[in-house]
């Protein structure tokens, strides 16, 4: 590689100009940081700055930029030159729109000037320490996705990888392709307008589909028994009865979907069992298919027919959640028996909450208008009638009553449990599923974490962060779709197929030209470690929150890049410090703590560093700067890639540089955890809690170390935090280590 | 027998917007939007769902029909856009025509005893008329009492010319063919069923 | 000159107890050059509580035979009503008749035993609707001579004029073509949130002790709020707020004497017309906040 030519270009708009000094700006980098082109312009964002910037690489001077203007996620369009090194400097958002200075106010003026120049300090360090990365490239990759599962989800992913002109690899474990949608007699028109009459069932047809694809290859009778290596290169092992087959693929979509809860470990106040006109809704359906709504008892025709929705679903002993297809599945059901009967039928729906989402509140209209009883309570108890049928308890929350309904068939409606392996068998579960025994696993994945996907929160499902990542789960490049993620009806089930489809094609085309799939899609680093250094404590490979790294047999880490999310919470881990990313380092941060300038202490002008993370802090922090909320001149931002990447290595540094105070800026973490990579503000926070050792060693207060969690919204409200620690930290002696 | 449909059919039926019953989704919008909340025992989606349940005597026989202002809150601000203030003048007719209602039931007595009587004797009102009617109807103590209590009132109306001190008016011309015409809706309004 | 079909209501004749109103209209459309035609022999609309004695073709009958007579004597002109309960019940009865082919052909079977018949085609219009939306804000505030500067008025749209129709697409909830009424004249409107609350309507006849309590409501916002005056378009409206404040400052231990005013009365004061004209002589409650301006 070429020798680094650092040019540093400061724009002097939006008041930056009037405000600092710009001589002694460009004599920091020019003088003190020592590079070689440093230039002004009073408005760099506009064509002539961009243009200025652009001859110099034109012209070989300079290869790796500084801009010193706004904040990076501002002119990012303005600034994109086609080089590899390029940081951004935040004099305006940051520094200029966050200092309070008032004419004539000197002191005022100086602070505002040294935290400006810190910062183009901690930008020349930064581009000096990055390097430009290699992309991660193997040249036997497959560009084929995997689909498990031949169901409506894993029809409608094979129908849509192929569409898109790729081949689709579809393993279905029993001999028939369409899973549960066989059983179906009608389905809800949930994407036909005006989305009130049921429709044919239209399995069959996207059978024939699939099947009649050739860019889909399908495996009948058949399991995954192993999935090893990376995105790209996963190796897969398809067993049948008769036969084995290794095959390789770029990405899987999961579509295994889901199980029925088991009515008999319902209570028995819903009387499985008490009767045999006490039905599941896939029994009912069955009936229907086969074209009499009977009474099982006596098989005498069943024109009054109850439903009990919410059948152990939304209750804390059998599946804590609502399984989002029964209300409309019940509503079919219910329409069924009026189809069969005319005006003798009569159909009662006993309900918690009715959940119709979008267009299905026109079915629900339908079914009223149709004659269907909704009654808001619960079914108490249910006992066989010998007259026949059964007599069923109700107590009708509506009309605060507890009456009796006499029926011919009570179907319960009974709630998905997802069919993919998430549990722990070592942890089981919060939540009930009705389950004898641990599903067995879907992909059996060849990782140091274990076989399964993991699970979100206390649900049973494989899903990571929906509103910020769509069909992701844990693994890179390995996406669920359908029931099998949650809980969904037949509409939602095809539209999730097709988002999951879209996304595994994503990966494939990603890991192809060695970059990072998401969130930091187009990341070309990727960690990398000094073997020799390696004490084989395994944090990095036990901390990975996406299962990356693998270990060999002595516990050295096998890093798998492609499996790699870039979040750098292995460098944060690692307490030899020999995980590192060519662009981003524990020893390019120390040495950017080392850099900034402290004050003496008889200044009386304390330092506090806060490290913030990248995704959610630093938005937070930009937005403060447009609301012109002013905090304190002895405040020094560093970004972080992620909480996760934090260096126990850092706070030393900065308590034994003389800063007074350290906040960390992570994000919520927990059940309902905000942190893109799932774990990372969670594990800073572990790390901090030995923090102490490190403070006491020094001789330095515990408290002068913070950890806070900041929302992207969280702008209004972080002027509030920043003013209280740093009133925290004034309260405190001055670090005794200033100037040593 | 509980959650018979046969009640719940009749009102569909035979009372005015009955049909728009099973279309509620009670979300209890209507109850909280009524003035006279405070007064009855079951608010409008109750009674709706009581209809649905097949309570026909407690649905008939109540007090809570009678106690629509005919403010039309519900109307505008139920989500489902079912005609609730027309449903409830609905049930108390259904009721008044099964002859469920408790004759003495104010309102009930008022709109049918005095009222309707009034407007059908001459083709219009004669306020006059319906305050005397409304005043003495539980005879001549009770009503020289109502017009002592109202004496100030009246007397205000008379001074100022907004009332009549004549109570006797006279018909319309075309009182004949008024009372005909009556005749003959009420003759069509007992075969008169709801759409579906 | 703009025509209309006209009909007044029952409580609009003269000696009834809305004939302040009446005069008013008929002064306020003199100065804005409107004529109003009354159907000749009209009969009651079976108002608010018609239902119960008269069930849905009864009730509508009487409606309807009001529009097959205006539509004999005056084609098919637009029909004025000045009652919020004529308003509601012609424009209900003209719907159903136009939407329901069974209601339409019961009601001229009936109809046809008074030798009439009516098959819809007549606009019913409020005359608040009317002087929005045909005379204009422009004019109505350019006619004004002797602005009621410093006036304090509450406008108290109530219900029958605001629900379920509404009025120029106005809100339902808080509706604001009073208080520009009230503001056209150059009186200010009070801040008033009982505005589209309801006084009671016919129930202050049978269950007089309950719509009390209701109108109390009202009055109580209304003073609160600095009020010197409750404007309003309805006569249900006015006669419970006015001729009850007596009775509820007996029962209900209140000292009201607030003065109930319809919009017409208002404006044709505004727009310097006499206190006869805007039959200022006919409040129970007199209007003592006005003489400033007569």
């Amino acid at each position: 590689m070429e020798p680094k030519k650092i040019g540093c270009y400061i724009c002097t708009g939006c008041g930056i100009g009037d405000a600092l000094d710009l001589k002694a700006l460009k004599a920091i980098a020019s003088k003190e940081q020592k590079i070689p082109v440093v230039k002004d312009h009073a408005l760099l964002c506009g064509a002539e700055g961009v243009a200025m910037i652009q001859k110099d690489l034109d012209e070989g001077a300079v290869n790796a930029v500084i801009i010193a203007a706004c904040s990076h996620r501002e002119k990012s369009a303005e600034f994109r030159f086609d080089i590899d090194l390029m940081d951004r400097v935040d004099l305006r958002d940051k520094c200029l729109w966050v200092q309070d200075v008032k004419d004539g106010d000197e002191t005022a003026e100086e602070d505002r000037q040294m935290m400006a120049e810190d910062y183009l300090r901690l930008g020349s360090i930064k581009i000096k320490k990055m390097n430009v990365p290699d992309p991660f490239l193997h040249s036997e990759g497959s560009k084929d996705v995997l689909v498990v599962g031949g169901g409506l989800a894993g029809l409608t992913a094979a129908r849509d990888i192929a569409k898109a002109g790729y081949q689709a690899v579809l393993v279905e474990k029993s001999d028939v392709l369409g899973g549960k949608m066989n059983a179906m007699f009608k389905v809800t028109p949930d994407n036909k307008p005006p989305y009130r009459d049921l429709a044919d069932n239209f399995i069959g047809s996207l059978i024939s589909e699939v099947e009649a694809d050739n860019r889909i290859k399908i495996f009948k009778n058949a399991t995954v028994t192993k999935t090893s290596g990376q995105p790209g290169q996963f190796d897969l092992i398809i067993k049948n009865a008769t036969s084995t087959k290794e095959v390789r693929v770029g990405s899987i979509v999961v579509t295994t979907g889901f199980d029925l809860y088991d009515p008999t470990k319902l209570p028995s106040s819903l009387g499985y069992g008490a009767s045999p006109d006490v039905v599941t809704s896939a029994e009912f359906e069955k009936m229907a298919k086969e074209g009499k709504i009977v009474r099982k008892s006596d098989g005498q025709p069943a024109k009054r027919v109850a439903f009990a929705l919410c059948a152990g679903q939304r209750d804390k002993e059998h599946l804590d959640y609502c399984s989002g297809a029964c209300c409309i599945y019940s509503m079919k059901q219910a329409l069924y028996v009026i189809d069969q009967y005319g005006a003798d039928a009569s159909t009662y729906l006993v309900y918690q909450e009715i959940r119709t989402p979008g267009q299905m509140e026109d079915f629900y209209r339908k079914v009223q208008e149709e004659g269907g009883v909704f009654i808001k309570g619960d079914v108490t108890a249910v006992a066989g009638n010998p007259k026949g049928g059964v007599v069923v308890k109700v107590n009708d929350h509506l009309i605060r009553a507890h009456e009796s309904l006499d029926v011919d068939l009570l179907v319960l409606a009974t709630g998905m449990v997802s069919t993919v392996d998430t549990l722990d068998p070592n942890s089981p579960s919060p939540v009930g599923t009705g389950r004898d025994e641990l599903p067995g696993s879907i992909l059996n994945l060849q990782y140091r974490q274990g076989p399964s996907l993991p699970r979100l929160g206390t649900n049973d499902f494989p899903d990571s962060h929906f509103i910020c990542f769509p069909y992701e789960t844990r693994r890179t490049g390995i996406y669920v779709a359908g029931p099998a993620r949650r809980p969904m009806g037949i509409a939602a089930t095809m539209t999730d197929a097709s988002g999951a489809a879209l996304k595994a094609i994503q990966a494939v085309e990603a890991v192809a030209l060695g970059v990072g799939v998401h969130p930091r899609s187009g990341d070309l680093s990727f960690p990398s470690y000094r073997a020799e250094g390696c004490t084989q404590c395994k944090r990095c490979t036990e901390e990975c929150p996406f299962g990356a790294i693998n270990e060999d047999d002595k516990g050295n880490p096998l890093f798998n890049p492609a499996r790699c999310r870039r979040c750098s919470t292995c460098m944060g881990a690692c307490p030899q410090k020999i995980i590192s990313f060519a662009n981003y380092s524990v020893d390019m941060i120390s040495t950017m703590i080392k850099e900034i300038e402290i004050p003496e202490e008889d200044e009386e002008k304390p330092r506090i560093l806060v490290f913030a993370c990248t995704n959610d802090a630093v938005p937070a922090l930009d937005m403060m700067g447009r609301l012109r909320s002013p905090i304190s001149p002895y405040i020094r931002i560093i970004p972080l890639r992620c909480m996760g990447s934090l260096s126990l290595v850092w706070i030393a540094d900065a308590m034994s540089k003389g800063f007074d105070g350290v906040l960390l800026m992570g994000c919520r973490h927990g059940d309902n955890y905000q942190c893109h990579n799932v774990r990372g503000s969670a594990l800073a926070e572990i790390r901090l809690s030995k923090v102490s050792e490190t403070l006491q060693r020094l001789k330095l207060e515990s408290n002068r170390v913070k950890m806070v969690e900041v929302n992207i919204m969280d702008a209004e409200t972080l002027p509030g935090v920043i003013g209280d620690f740093v009133e925290q930290i004034s309260n405190l002696n001055p670090n005794p280590y200033k100037g040593f | 027998m509980a959650y018979d449909l046969s009640f719940a059919k009749d009102v569909y039926n035979k009372s005015e917007m009955g049909h728009w019953i099973k279309m509620c989704m009670q979300c209890g919008v209507c109850a909280g939007s009524c003035p006279l909340r405070a007064h009855w025992q079951h608010s409008p989606r109750q009674l709706f769902q009581m209809v649905r349940a097949g309570k026909r005597d407690e649905v008939l026989k109540s007090s809570d029909m009678w106690m629509c202002t005919s403010c039309y809150n519900c109307i505008v601000r139920c989500p489902r856009e079912l005609p609730i203030t027309h449903i409830i003048h609905g049930l108390a007719r259904y009721a008044e025509t099964e002859k469920a209602v408790d004759p003495m039931q104010p309102t009930r007595r008022f709109a049918v005893e005095v009222f309707w009587k009034n407007i059908t004797a001459t083709g219009r009102v004669g306020e006059a008329m319906l305050t005397m009617r409304l005043y003495f109807q539980d005879g001549i103590g009770a009503g020289i009492q109502r017009g002592l209590e109202m004496r100030d009132s009246a007397l205000g109306m008379l001074k100022t010319r907004r009332l009549n001190p004549i109570p006797f008016r006279g018909k319309i011309k075309g009182y004949d063919g008024f009372t005909k015409m009556l005749a003959k809706a009420a003759e069509l309004e007992a075969k008169l069923e709801n759409k579906a | 000159m703009k025509e209309y079909t006209f009909f007044p209501g029952c409580s609009s004749e003269h000696n009834a107890s809305a004939a302040n109103m009446e005069n008013s209209i008929q002064s306020m459309c003199r100065i804005l050059g409107i004529q109003l035609n009354e159907i000749d022999d009209w009969n009651c609309c079976s108002a608010s509580i018609g239902y119960a004695g008269g069930g849905q073709l009864p009730r509508m009958a009487m409606s309807a035979r009001n529009f097959a007579l205006a539509q004999k004597q005056k084609g098919n002109t637009d029909l004025v009503a000045t009652c919020a309960a004529c308003w509601l019940s012609m424009r209900e009865t003209n719907e159903r008749i136009e939407e329901e082919p069974r209601i339409k052909q019961d009601i001229n079977t009936a109809l046809a035993e008074a030798g009439l018949s009516y098959d819809g085609h007549i606009k019913t219009r409020h005359m608040v609707e009317v002087l929005i939306e045909d005379i204009g804000w422009e004019t109505l505030q350019s006619k004004v001579t002797k602005p009621l500067t410093g006036l304090k008025a509450a406008g108290y749209v109530g219900c029958q004029t605001n629900r379920p129709f509404g009025v120029c697409g106005d809100s339902y909830e808080n509706p604001l073509y009073l208080d520009k009424m009230i503001e056209a004249t150059g009186a200010t409107a009070v801040p008033f949130p009982m505005k589209v609350a309801c006084c009671g309507g016919a129930l202050m006849f049978s269950e007089t002790e309950k719509a009390c309590v209701l109108t109390k409501q009202i009055l109580q916002s209304a003073v609160d709020n600095g009020a010197e005056v409750i404007i309003t378009p309805c006569p249900v409206c006015q006669l419970n707020l006015e001729v009850y404040q007596g009775m509820i400052n007996k029962t209900l231990g209140t000292n009201f004497n607030i003065p109930i005013l319809y919009y017409s009365q208002l404006f044709v004061l505004a727009w310097g017309g006499s206190w006869q004209d805007a039959a200022l002589h006919q409040q129970v409650i007199p209007a003592e906040p006005l003489r400033r301006f007569a």
